[in-house]
């Protein structure tokens, strides 16, 4: 049996979310796989490191089974079932590959190509695009579909069709976001976005309009646009669309990013993960980072796009100091700057003594940075004061929860909100103060806790 | 004097509403007291509006009448069918299900029970559930609308979830081009429908029911909503039906026209107020199905034959049949023949002795070229394959399926390489857009087979690639047998689609 240890910078995509049933095994291409029972095939297979050819799958999201790539073979079983949608059972004996399932891959990339823009090279999710890497996946190498003669080859991508008539299924793209943007021509209608924004957000901003052929994703009603809609730009629909149907401006812009650091959001105090994706030392854009413990993923409009103050023109770049209020500041070197900074404390501390000092950090520092300043207290000036501004929000909470448990910090990690029953809100607003959380708490509500 | 003129939307359409008016108006100016009852059609389409008129010796039967026919009617001008269980077309026919169908005044539950109707449920809801559910097993009564699953596991399963709250949801979204026994038994014999739903809700612990009814169908919503409120004010419906200790209740809904929603999980999310998209199974609807409870999702005529399993028991019921097909078929006998309407028999009798013999063949004269059976989905069986009896298996085992045991007869005027662009046009129309295969494949199968009538050689093995795409790749039937029509008519019928190719040459 492999280790599934999954190590923490392992961000794959494991296509269903996990269960947590009791342990079942079953045999996927020859390997014997354990996982716990209620574990799609598709996830034991990712597990056990074999890919299955997905589009609609996310493991940020309830299985779908739209796509139609992931279908397998399993033995005594009728048909070709999707890998998504399909429990695991104990004995299960599956075979990822086989002529057949092949041939069926092969076929609905076919279908899907048919009815897309031929235009990688210039795509902004050229390199960056589950679509582009599915047609590779199943060695679709040619599509036969075309146009009768003297008729069209239906298709959302062209603004014109053959005779220079408006092509009645296309649709012009939507920049009303300012963060990102809306191209129909290129959506295959996976319902990836649809259902992150319902599933993850829990904001219901998208729905899919029209049916069959017909069927394109829809902010809100047929006159609204993304800006106009009930959208908060959270950004969980662009994280999860397959191809450059929804895409951050700042990548049409710059291109796909090289490398990415992972990296803390200082908005508020949830402290979301995010993977910071650069070019050299240019970030391209904050994606949240799957494994984050708070946000697992997810992320708000703050630390998804409202990055720009980092490279702003106000952003203050060097140390500036003055020695009083109706001064100037100075820009000086940082050496100068420590020295001053150092020389007005300690002179403070001979003045007034030992005590007269003290630091205040804010609930928007990491645990790391709080950590610093209380050690820099302690072990440097030599006293106890340090605080930080969370004994002001949070005196009744903390007062609380140190009588009741013996300790003014939070008992419980974010994750535990997805076992609890009853949640008690008081003195906070959660979907405007701590949106990824709250969008957390609000899935959890939608599963029947109160 | 009492005369039945049937409320029937196939008599209706034929003028059946202004003729009940002209029988009241003509037999006023005559003096004559009439009852006008509205019953059920008995199913012989060609003889709509077919009037009865109750005699010392029986109802005596007349048709087709014309509203303007009103007056020789009462006057005894028009010749006379006789009684309509004498009719060669009745005569024939085991009416299990449909034993009340333009028999009795729908509405009325004394008809209904002087007729047999509520026995059924008496003996129910002196049962078990288990008892109920292996009754329903042992009857070897499978899914009526189209997959043929057997009713009693179904139900089994749904008896054996534990939940809060269990629900009954009837499928009338009965869609399928030349199908009518839904609907006939709906605005006909609507209490067995309101029957076969209670005792199922006994059978498995539900005690909520739906009636999911197409749009397209006002005469049935109007006769199935009365029909409820009769049955709740009878007791066979609310709190403690029947004076027993069981509580059912049941509400008519009204689909807004999709025909993917006559598929079990589009059903359930429109009903849930949701977009009509189909569901990936599992979860199956027994277990998480409407509101994420445990649901029976049975067709009309499932339903409303449980009435006479338990009326007559379940060893009758399946001593009709073949192999494992047990119990009656509700034919539905369409397109060009004679004799159309509903013809309930036992299964077995083959394909070619239903067309020929009991449709009297075409009505155009010429010969029978292609039937398609089971709705748009449905294969189209040559007549080389006349020979096949109706039964589940014995049609799987030819390449068709019995479905909703609708069949549409043409002759040979018929092009089936139109046929089979139609079942793809219908499909591109009708797909709900969720899976690949059928909300793409189902344009590129109208392009493909345009392609192949302007003689693209290469366009056939493309759709025979397509076909297959769809058959094994889509979500749900609709994209899953549209296949069927269209490698039927390829297959059965090459000389349509190379007629086209030399032609372009």
């Amino acid at each position: 049996m492999k280790d599934f240890i999954i190590p923490w910078d392992d961000d794959r995509d494991l296509g269903t979310p996990a269960a947590h049933g009791e342990p079942v095994t079953l045999t996927i291409d020859g390997f014997e796989v354990t996982v716990p029972a209620g574990t799609s095939v598709m996830r034991a297979a990712a597990l056990a490191d074999i890919q299955v050819p997905k589009l609609c799958a996310s493991d940020n999201l309830e299985a779908f089974g739209s796509c139609r790539l992931c279908v397998v073979e399993i033995e005594g079983r009728r048909g070709t079932p999707a890998s998504c949608t399909t429990p695991v059972a104990p004995g299960m004996v599956v075979h990822t590959q086989s002529s057949k399932v092949r041939k069926i891959r092969k076929g609905v990339m076919e279908l899907y190509i048919s009815d897309h823009p031929l235009d990688c090279l210039t795509c902004s999710a050229n390199g960056d695009c589950e679509l582009q890497d599915m047609a590779g996946a199943v060695g679709l190498r040619d599509v036969r579909y075309e146009a009768p003669q003297g008729g069209e080859l239906a298709n959302h991508y062209a603004v014109r069709n053959t005779s220079g008539e408006a092509n009645p299924e296309w649709q012009c793209k939507d920049d009303s976001n300012p963060y990102f943007t809306y191209d129909p021509s290129k959506c295959i209608v996976c319902n990836r976005c649809v259902r992150a924004c319902e599933e993850v957000q829990g904001t219901f901003a998208l729905t899919i309009e029209g049916r069959g052929f017909d069927s394109r994703v829809s902010p809100g009603g047929p006159l609204d646009n993304f800006l106009t809609s009930d959208c908060v730009s959270c950004g969980a629909c662009v994280q999860a669309c397959p191809t450059a149907t929804l895409q951050e401006k700042s990548v049409i812009e710059l291109g796909t990013p090289s490398k990415s650091v992972v990296t803390t959001c200082a908005y508020c105090g949830v402290g979301c993960s995010f993977k910071a994706e650069m070019q050299g030392d240019e970030l391209v854009r904050m994606v949240p980072f799957k494994n984050g413990q708070a946000n697992r993923g997810h992320s708000c409009v703050k630390g998804r796009f409202a990055y720009g103050y980092a490279t702003h023109n106000d952003r203050i770049l060097n140390p500036m100091i003055r020695d009083t209020i109706d001064e100037p500041w100075r820009e000086v070197s940082w050496q100068e700057a420590l020295d001053f900074t150092a020389n007005k404390l300690r002179g403070i501390q001979e003045k007034y003594g030992r005590k007269s000092t003290g630091v205040i950090t804010s609930s928007r520092c990491t645990n790391e940075e709080t950590f610093l300043v209380q050690k820099l207290t302690r072990a440097v000036f030599g006293n106890n004061n340090t605080d930080t501004c969370a004994r002001v929000c949070h005196s009744p909470t903390g007062y609380g929860l140190g009588q009741t448990f013996g300790t003014s910090a939070g008992t419980q990690n974010f994750d535990s909100v997805e076992h609890t029953d009853v949640v008690i809100v008081i003195g906070a607003n959660p979907t405007d103060g701590h949106p990824v959380f709250a969008s957390r708490l609000k899935k959890r509500l939608r599963a029947g806790a109160t | 004097m009492k005369i039945y003129v049937p409320l029937d939307s196939v008599a209706v359409a034929l003028g059946a509403d202004e003729l009940a008016q002209n029988i009241v108006d003509q037999a006023g100016v005559r003096g004559i007291d009439v009852t006008i009852v509205r019953n059920g059609s008995h199913g012989m389409v060609w003889l709509e509006p077919l009037v009865e008129i109750e005699t010392e010796q029986g109802r005596v039967a007349y048709g087709p009448v014309s509203p303007d026919q009103a007056g020789d009617l009462l006057d005894g001008k028009l010749s006379s069918l006789g009684a309509v269980a004498e009719m060669p077309f009745m005569a024939r026919q085991t009416r299990l299900t449909f034993a009340r169908c333009g028999v009795v005044d729908p509405l009325n539950i004394d008809d209904y029970q002087a007729h047999g109707g509520l026995s059924g449920l008496r003996r129910a809801v002196q049962m078990s559930k288990s008892e109920i559910v292996d009754e329903v097993t042992k009857s070897g009564l499978r899914g009526r609308g189209g997959a043929g699953f057997p009713t009693g596991i179904k139900w089994k399963t749904v008896s054996e979830a534990e939940a809060d709250q269990k629900y009954i949801v009837c499928n009338a979204d009965e869609g399928d081009s030349g199908t009518f026994a839904d609907r006939m038994i709906m605005e006909g014999d609507p209490l067995s429908l309101i029957e076969g739903m209670a005792i199922a809700g006994v059978g498995v612990g539900a005690t909520r029911g739906y009636v999911y009814l197409r749009s397209e169908y006002p005469v049935a919503i109007r006769v199935m909503r009365a029909a409820v409120d009769a049955a709740r004010a009878a007791g066979v419906l609310g709190k403690g039906i029947l004076g027993s200790n069981h509580d059912f209740d049941m509400e008519i809904r009204v689909g807004a026209g999709a025909y993917v929603c006559g598929e079990e999980t589009s059903l359930l999310n429109s009903l849930e107020g949701k977009r009509g998209v189909v569901r990936a199974k599992p979860p199956l609807p027994a277990l998480e199905g409407f509101l994420g409870r445990p649901t029976v999702v049975n067709n009309v005529i499932s339903l409303a034959s449980v009435p006479v399993i338990f009326e007559r028991g379940a060893d009758h019921y399946a001593s009709f049949g073949v192999g494992r097909s047990r119990g009656t078929v509700t034919l539905q006998i369409a397109g060009n023949v004679k004799h159309g309407g509903l013809f309930e028999t036992a299964f077995g009798t083959t394909l070619g002795e239903v067309v020929n013999d009991i449709a009297g063949g075409t009505a155009s004269g010429r010969p029978v070229k292609a039937v398609q059976v089971g709705g748009p989905l449905g294969a189209y069986m040559p007549v080389s394959k006349f020979d096949t009896p109706m039964g589940y298996e014995e049609f799987d085992q030819n390449g068709g399926l019995i479905g909703h045991a609708g069949m549409v007869v043409f002759d040979d005027s018929a092009d089936m390489l139109k046929m089979a662009r139609f079942a793809m046009e219908f499909c591109a129309v009708e797909s709900c857009g969720k899976c690949t295969p059928c909300r793409i494949g189902a344009v590129r199968g109208v392009e493909t087979i345009d392609r192949i009538a302007q003689g693209d050689s290469s366009a056939t093995e493309l759709l025979t690639d397509l076909c297959e795409t769809m058959k094994d790749g889509s979500l749900c039937a609709l994209g899953g047998f549209t296949p069927f029509p269209v490698m039927s008519a390829l297959t059965h019928f090459p000389d349509d689609f190379a007629t086209h190719k030399e032609a372009a040459e």
